[in-house]
């Protein structure tokens, strides 16, 4: 009981630091989840409606972000820049390595979004008038989102966890935090389970998120092979 | 009195296939019907996609009211003119019976959204859809969808429209509903140009028919003519044939 109410005590006495490093945690991903959805957009569409050349080269990318390991990435956008003699924040370099990366993937479920929309109704929005700009802002990318969305809250809870391994180019994060805390008081396992379950709730909150969208968005009569007959 | 539309000697080659389309030419004038026959892959579809050039021709001409539409540059400007209702369908998945039809009003044309409801709606009566207005392609029919598709085209106000095998990919009880729709509008006045194997709506409201084989026009003239007393021996195995499949 004694021991139970000090471990308690140093999770209370460290509240703040933790918060901070949740704090910092949520930033990272979230900038890098949506800096990497929104690459992943223009990607998608170089691959798909691009010339050989454009679909080559950004395939080339989407290939190469997908083959490499993480934490090699982050050390390249760590190291690299400075190196040109750019300088780039720990936390900017973790949002470009891990960005780019989610990009590559993300890229790869938008293609398939737009390759399970039927040729025929880009030609009727072009039919009725529309450029082609304007056809996939309408038609295409609306149902291209809604077909990625399960993927995508797949992509979320994967990369979201990522965010832990910007610790090793020293972006002061949950488990960093968690580690500075650990140094000081010696207490691993209380602290892990409560980094843990501060990775839990972040992972849950964010699919509860994208299981509403699809929701939301989904289209009236529209049944897939999941639905039990 | 200027076609609506002229088409001018349309040539289309494809890698693949060869020349479809040899030098094909016809003129439409406004308030008329004129029905396509002839058999699969002798260009049917190819030539209605040069129209509105959804495919580029490889040469020869296409006029909209004295207008070239096959002068390079952009075809957009003419495409809200030119009606085209797919064999598919083609519907926009994601949108309601009546976004399908206002898209093309609010995006193209800019109207104000409540102006081209109104439209929208006016345009899913002609069609007897009025009451489907927010039901969404999946909840459709065949012959529903299709009726949708013909909305879509009619409510940009288009000079004429091009219908591309529209009852091919329906049940035999979806057909009737499509053509009564068809039929309809031929009768008011809209220029049509219809790719169909129906031979009985061609035969009631057809000002002629032309018998595309092997890339040209083979035989044309009004239905009276050609369906009774074909000229040339393909058309009448062809034609035989139909009626054999569709019935007068």
């Amino acid at each position: 009981m004694e021991a139970l109410v000090s471990k308690l005590q140093v999770l209370v006495n460290n509240g703040p630091a933790l918060l901070k490093g949740t704090a910092v945690t949520i930033e990272l991903g979230l900038t890098f989840f949506v800096v990497g959805y929104a690459m992943a957009l223009f990607i998608a569409m170089g691959i798909v409606y691009g010339n050989k050349a454009i679909s080559t080269l950004l395939s080339g990318f989407s290939w190469v972000f997908r083959s490499l390991p993480a934490i090699i990435l982050l050390f390249i956008f760590f190291y690299g820049p400075t190196r040109l003699g750019i300088n780039l924040s720990a936390f900017w370099a973790s949002v470009f390595a891990l960005g780019l990366r989610t990009a590559g993937y993300q890229a790869q479920y938008f293609r398939g979004g737009i390759q399970s929309i039927r040729s025929g109704q880009l030609e009727a929005a072009r039919s009725v008038g529309m450029s082609l700009p304007k056809a996939l802002y309408k038609i295409i990318l609306p149902q291209m989102f809604r077909f990625a969305l399960p993927a995508t809250a797949n992509e979320y809870a994967i990369t979201i966890k990522d965010t832990s391994l910007a610790y090793a180019i020293g972006v002061v994060e949950v488990l960093q935090q968690g580690s500075f805390i650990i140094a000081r008081e010696y207490n691993p396992l209380a602290i892990y389970v409560t980094v843990a379950l501060i990775y839990w709730i972040i992972t849950r909150v964010g699919t509860r998120f994208f299981a509403y969208l699809e929701k939301r968005y989904r289209i009236p009569g529209f049944k897939v092979s999941g639905f039990k007959v | 009195m200027t076609a609506v539309l002229k088409v001018e000697n349309i040539r289309k080659s494809y890698p693949s296939e060869g020349e479809v389309l040899r030098g094909i030419s016809l003129n439409l004038n406004k308030g008329e019907t004129k029905v396509i026959v002839g058999p699969s892959g002798t260009g049917k579809s190819t030539l209605l996609r040069c129209i509105n050039r959804l495919t580029e021709p490889d040469s020869g001409k296409v006029w909209l009211s004295g207008e070239e539409v096959t002068r390079a540059g952009n075809p957009d400007r003419f495409r809200p003119k030119i009606g085209f209702v797919f064999q598919h369908f083609n519907l926009f998945h994601h949108l309601s019976a009546l976004k399908n039809v206002t898209v093309g009003l609010t995006s193209v044309q800019g109207l104000k959204k409540d102006k081209a409801e109104r439209k929208g709606r006016e345009s899913l009566e002609v069609v007897g859809l009025s009451d489907q207005a927010d039901s969404y392609p999946a909840e459709l029919s065949g012959g529903q969808k299709q009726r949708v598709g013909i909305a879509r085209a009619m409510a940009m106000d288009p000079e004429l429209i091009l219908f591309d095998e529209p009852t091919s990919a329906l049940d035999p009880e979806l057909i009737g509903e499509v053509l009564e729709v068809m039929i309809d509008l031929a009768k008011k006045g809209m220029t049509s140009l219809v790719v169909t194997h129906e031979i009985g709506f061609a035969n009631s409201v057809a000002n002629e028919i032309i018998f595309l084989d092997g890339g040209v026009v083979l035989e044309k003239g009004p239905p009276e003519e050609v369906l009774r007393n074909p000229k040339e021996e393909r058309t009448k195995q062809f034609l035989h044939k139909i009626t054999e499949l569709y019935g007068e």
